[in-house]
């Protein structure tokens, strides 16, 4: 593999991925920006005044870090999955499959283009939320590796979801019908210490509890769960997924015929 | 050296249809090469495969002597492509479309940018650069795909009918330029079209496919020099009802003073010619019905 060539070929893919939602910042980054501005109003203000302290935050400071990582997913995921299927639909993803590109270098910059606005629309979430709350952060290498791993995740999987998809409704499926309800009850709004036991342990096998709550602990030092089962959940995911999204690349499925 | 050389390929489909089931060929770098066979013979098939859009069933495919399975990174390296589809991004303007064609060829932004200008120049694109490229002319659009080809500078170039649809001036700057770098560069140049004067004015060799099937290849002169017949249309002086008996040609009577006359490689101009004034016909004006490889082409294809 020419490493030269797939450097530059990494850069553009990621230069192009940042100027295509740049260019449509209105639809990209304003969107989830005046949701976290309305979560935060109406949750954390109106709301989260009548709510007693969870586990010793306010509960606006509470929810703050899951709103974040909310935006977070939701941008890293539905950026790649209409980059990409927008490539195959408009059949402008030829111009790479006809290049010397190595598919790792397609993934990779696709996923750090979904990574980059991920963190974009994070970072303004965050200025927003600092509007609310005087945001402390505990650990900022437990909270920038976190969200950035959470990123490179959600990133693969709208990765994933492009490949299969065939009409421009299978790629709104996953993010409104699965990834949606998984990110609710994946602890934003409350501590599963709240529920009974039955349901702690139900979702507990819901992965964006440990995302949530890993990054929860980077920013305010409280968790449901072990720091180090987030991490480990992660990166389990993060190989998984990305060894699948190559293999389903190198056979060229949803790609070639 | 050959540019690309093809053996036993072949392509079935999931749905069982073989597009295409045996094509052998060979092309020589340099050369000015047409692909011709009627919609559905497999020539687009078999050009997704050398560029890797589609995948083979068997065969193999070198292109300058690299094998496309076991070097594809050399193979792809030396192959630009301009299909028959636009394929594009509608919202990116044609500047962007060619940086990054380049990156994706290891060639780094100041370089690109300074290609793109000269190839956005040559294509007459240089003023819509910043334009989305969904508000260019169909004809345009070619151009870019053009351009765009060309940036890295390939040295085989496929062109699957690129003229489809452009208007003749901008089709003749087109051919004039494709024939400046195949002279200039060297660029093998691999074309399939619609327009059989167009392979029979550029290219120096050809390969008819029909049915998936290779089955005629070798320069156009030998090509053409193989054709049998040539079909003229004589406008004439006298108005007829039924087509005069012109012995040893067959005659129809395609107008009141139109006549199509069929003369084989045994007979010269002269003979038709000195039989139509023993009849005391005039000929007031003379044209070919269509041009001698399209001729050709149809009667290979129609007996195949």
């Amino acid at each position: 593999m020419n490493i030269h060539r797939n450097l530059v070929a990494f850069k553009t893919i990621l230069t192009r991925e940042i100027l295509r939602f740049m260019r449509i910042w209105i639809q990209t980054v304003m969107p989830p920006a005046i949701n976290a501005l309305l979560y935060l109003v109406v949750f954390g203000t109106l709301i989260g005044s009548q709510v007693r302290e969870v586990d010793g935050y306010r509960y606006m400071d509470y929810i703050v870090p899951g709103i974040i990582m909310l935006s977070v997913i939701m941008n890293s995921y539905s950026n790649v999955v209409s980059s990409f299927y927008a490539a195959k639909f408009q059949h402008f993803v030829e111009e790479m499959l006809i290049s010397p590109v190595h598919n790792v270098v397609i993934l990779a910059g696709f996923v750090a283009g979904g990574v980059a606005r991920g963190l974009v629309v994070g970072a303004a979430v965050t200025a927003i939320a600092l509007l609310f709350t005087d945001l402390q952060v505990v650990n900022v290498w437990i909270t920038l590796s976190v969200v950035l791993l959470t990123a490179i995740l959600f990133s693969i999987g709208g990765f994933i979801n492009a490949i299969y998809a065939n009409s421009f409704d299978d790629i709104s499926i996953v993010p409104n019908f699965i990834l949606m309800p998984l990110i609710y009850l994946g602890g934003i709004f409350y501590s599963i210490q709240l529920l009974p036991p039955v349901w702690q342990l139900v979702s507990k096998i819901n992965p964006i509890l440990y995302m949530v709550n890993g990054f929860r602990y980077g920013i305010l030092g409280v968790s449901d769960i072990s720091i180090a089962y987030a991490f480990g959940i992660i990166l389990a995911f993060i190989f998984a997924l990305g060894g699948f999204a190559l293999y389903l690349l190198n056979r060229g499925v949803g790609l070639k015929q | 050296m050959k540019a690309l050389s093809i053996q036993g390929l072949e392509k079935t489909y999931g749905n069982g249809f073989q597009a295409v089931k045996d094509v052998n060929l060979d092309v020589e770098e340099g050369d000015f090469f047409a692909l011709l066979g009627p919609n559905g013979a497999g020539k687009s098939t078999t050009i997704g495969i050398i560029c890797s859009l589609i995948k083979k069933t068997r065969g193999t495919v070198s292109v300058f002597g690299h094998d496309l399975e076991r070097e594809q990174e050399a193979v792809k390296s030396s192959i630009g492509l301009v299909p028959q589809e636009f394929n594009f991004s509608l919202f990116e303007p044609p500047i962007e479309i060619l940086i990054n064609q380049a990156g994706y060829y290891g060639i780094p932004r100041p370089e690109a940018r300074r290609r793109a200008e000269i190839y956005l120049k040559k294509m007459e694109l240089w003023e819509h650069r910043n334009n989305q490229s969904r508000s260019l002319s169909g004809g345009m659009k070619r151009r870019l795909m053009i351009a765009r080809a060309l940036v890295h500078e390939p040295r085989l170039l496929f062109l699957d009918e690129p003229t489809a649809g452009v208007d003749i001036e901008i089709r003749r700057s087109m051919w004039a330029f494709v024939q400046e770098i195949n002279k200039e560069l060297g660029t093998t140049i691999i074309l399939t079209t619609h327009y059989l004067e167009e392979a029979e004015s550029l290219c120096r060799n050809v390969a008819i496919i029909n049915e998936g099937v290779v089955i005629q290849q070798g320069s156009v002169s030998h090509l053409l020099s193989e054709s049998h017949t040539q079909t003229y249309v004589l406008d004439i002086a006298q108005t007829m009802n039924t087509a005069p008996d012109l012995e040893g040609f067959s005659v129809y009577l395609s107008g009141n003073q139109q006549l199509e006359v069929e003369v084989t490689k045994e007979h010269h101009l002269n003979k038709l010619f000195a039989v139509l004034s023993s009849k005391k016909i005039d000929v007031t004006s003379m044209r070919t019905k269509t041009n001698r490889l399209e001729e050709f082409f149809m009667r290979l294809v129609k007996k195949g």
